[in-house]
């Protein structure tokens, strides 16, 4: 009786799940290389990559689940098990109730069609028959706010309206199970806010929500429950929040230690660029509720006229969102001989939501145009305020009700 | 049992409704951007009925002694040019449409039935105009008409069947496509679509049954034999009745039917890595 009730409560069951991709050097892709491949097949190098190993969770009936990665973790891999459009190489996967995956939205979509044929051509992919379609017809085309366009076809719209109309038909979707990759969330500022009231919806209704996200605000914010993957295994399984910090810990300490490493001279090019004539180091970034400080030291390794410092902050999806130098604000720098070095403290407004941020520190010459040293990433910060908010920037906001 | 009638259920109509609107969209897709759109489902088996006619009719003068032949003839073009689309689409359509295979879990073999059922469609568009014909050039309609379907279905059950074994393979070995091509250009000259049966029957043996055991050319030669004149020649008939050798084209659909299938059903849940 209780295990038939436990039953009942699961959503999906994840069991011992691993997934293998077969790599071969060279892929056969053509009859003449298979045929060469078997005579061979002693030296067929055929590699096998891990993308997930042994992961194994439940989800429950009504659960805001969450699964938390870096990129190139295996998150994806895993929802694209979960959604059946892969088969895990060992392991099963157990579903209650129809499941509907976003993992892209307007799946189907056809350019050549009108709004009006995708809706009904994305609707059969959603399981919807032509008569559910007209009956939600007019409001998805309502939400959508493209009345007036749904008789043209869709390579005319512009990539909002697109979206637009993908998304007012995703949020018809009739499901037991939703599969919400982070995806989702991308757009405009407005488009985010409609998507963030949908996830409450989502929420409020006691939806199963599985939600594929490196965002840990939106974690926090609405996943009950989450794990989350390092490196092709599960390390944690708890609360969105105890998640949340522990990805927090795996992310920030690799970029501080980044950071020191960078203290000796030779960091790769992707990290570090410019014509050399400067090196950067000590770079720290510490954070309180007004400001974020960002000192570094500046050392010239030829003499200089007027260098110009600088930094720059990038969101945790690596968008640059800010950023300055002494240029542009106007403070007048001195000229340096070779050998020399100054230290460059900078103090910013701290009006960033919660999040994880990457700061990139920079001597460039006066033109603005050639840098002598720029370091991307060099150092990381974490930003816990109060309350989540579903917008990029939180600025302290003072109220006054008469 | 009960939620596995259920689930079936869920499933089956799931396949319905994709199928649907795959094939409509299929359909509306085809001529797209096009003037006389609809149009040329009817116009390219007419023209290319008129170069063959001019050709082989009445520059190289063959046929002309065999009853209704230029019926026969543009009926042939019209079912050869059925199986080569079924087929040429079918086995590119996996992986043309791994884009959403990709992002969904969806029965893959909708996407092959969509892709035949279209060029049914457009199948049917042309037997009106080869029933207009048989009309003008004086057909006699009769109850045996009534047995044409079966041969149109054979043919299309062969060319599906080589639609799923195909595109399976395509999704790996992409030299699969240039392999049928030349392939159907052997199959095409074969499959006494442009030459009566009667000029091979001429040279003596077997030659004329050995290649009425080609699927293709036998439902071909049946169709034209039930459709337009009882005098065109049948495996049946040239084997004397003999059932079982008759029987050997069919049994080649079945087996290639079953075989694509099952190579089909196997390697659809990779699909969405492979392609």
């Amino acid at each position: 009786m209780s295990k038939v009730k436990q039953q009942e409560e699961i959503a999906i069951r994840v069991n011992d799940v691993s997934k293998n991709f077969k790599l071969p050097h060279e892929k056969t892709n053509s009859i003449k290389s298979g045929v060469l491949n078997v005579f061979r097949s002693k030296h067929k190098s055929v590699e096998s990559q891990h993308a997930l190993k042994h992961i194994s969770f439940d989800v429950k009936k009504g659960e805001f689940f969450g699964i938390v990665g870096r990129n190139g973790s295996g998150k994806s891999t895993l929802l694209k098990i979960l959604a059946g459009i892969y088969q895990p190489s060992d392991g099963s996967v157990e579903t209650h109730g129809k499941l509907v995956p976003f993992i892209e939205l307007g799946v189907g979509f056809n350019p050549e069609l009108t709004g009006r044929e995708n809706v009904y051509l994305n609707g059969a992919m959603l399981g919807f028959s032509e008569k559910q379609v007209d009956s939600m017809y007019d409001k998805i085309v309502e939400f959508a706010e493209l009345k007036p366009f749904m008789d043209q076809k869709l390579k005319n719209y512009s990539s909002g309206m697109q979206v637009r109309l993908a998304f007012s038909m995703a949020i018809r979707a009739d499901a037991d199970i939703l599969l919400i990759d982070e995806v989702l969330a991308v757009g405009d500022a407005d488009f985010q806010r409609k998507c963030f009231k949908y996830f409450n919806q989502l929420k409020a209704t006691r939806k199963t929500v599985i939600f594929v996200s490196h965002d840990m605000g939106s974690v926090r914010e609405y996943c009950d429950r989450a794990v989350l993957i390092n490196e092709q295994e599960l390390i944690y399984d708890g609360s969105a929040s105890d998640v949340a910090e522990k990805y927090l810990k795996i992310m920030t300490p690799e970029s501080i230690a980044s950071a020191e490493e960078d203290k000796s001279t030779d960091g790769s090019i992707d990290e570090r660029w410019g014509d050399g004539a400067f090196s950067i180091s000590n770079v720290k970034c510490q954070v309180d509720d007004q400001y974020i400080h960002i000192n570094y030291k500046a050392k010239a390794k030829v003499d200089c006229v007027d260098p110009v410092y600088g930094y720059s902050i990038r969101n945790d999806k690596g968008d640059e969102i800010c950023g300055t130098n002494t240029l542009i604000v106007g403070r007048k720098t001195k000229s340096i001989k070779a050998g020399n070095s100054v230290v460059v403290s900078w103090k910013v407004d701290n009006i960033f939501t919660d999040g994880v941020y990457d700061i990139d520190v920079a001597v460039v010459y006066d033109n603005q145009l050639t840098v002598a040293e720029w370091r991307n990433r060099a150092a990381s910060v974490e930003i816990k305020k109060v309350q989540r908010l579903p917008y990029p920037i939180n600025p302290r906001s003072v109220v006054e009700v008469v | 049992m009960r939620k596995n009638i259920d689930n079936a259920i869920t499933k089956y109509r799931y396949s319905a409704i994709l199928l649907r609107q795959l094939v409509i969209t299929e359909f509306k897709l085809r001529y797209q951007g096009s003037v006389l759109g609809y149009l040329w489902s009817l116009m390219r088996p007419l023209f290319l009925f008129l170069i063959m006619y001019v050709v082989f009719v009445y520059f190289l003068k063959i046929g002309g002694d065999v009853p209704f032949w230029p019926v026969q003839l543009l009926l042939g073009i019209v079912l050869w040019n059925f199986f080569a689309e079924v087929t040429n689409n079918g086995i590119t359509s996996v992986v043309e449409r791994g884009d959403i295979i990709r992002k969904i879990n969806f029965p893959k073999y909708v996407i092959i039935l969509s892709s035949a059922i279209s060029a049914f469609i457009n199948l049917l568009i042309n037997l009106t105009v080869i029933l207009v014909f048989m009309l003008i050039s004086g057909v006699h309609l009769h109850v045996g008409m009534l047995l044409a379907p079966i041969f149109i279905f054979e043919i299309f059950a062969f060319a599906i069947g080589i639609s799923f074994l195909l595109s399976a393979v395509f999704v790996k070995f992409r030299d699969i496509n240039y392999i049928w091509e030349i392939v159907m250009q052997g199959l095409f000259y074969g499959s006494v679509v442009i030459y009566p049966i009667t000029m091979v029957m001429e040279r003596g043996g077997h030659f004329a049954q050995i290649l009425l055991l080609n699927p293709v050319a036998q439902s071909i030669q049946d169709a034209r034999h039930a459709l337009v004149s009882p005098e065109a020649h049948t495996l049946f008939g040239l084997t004397g009745g003999n059932i079982w050798v008759s029987l050997i084209p069919v049994l080649i659909v079945i087996l290639v039917s079953v075989f694509g299938i099952f190579v089909f059903k196997r390697q659809a849940p990779s699909f969405a890595e492979n392609v």
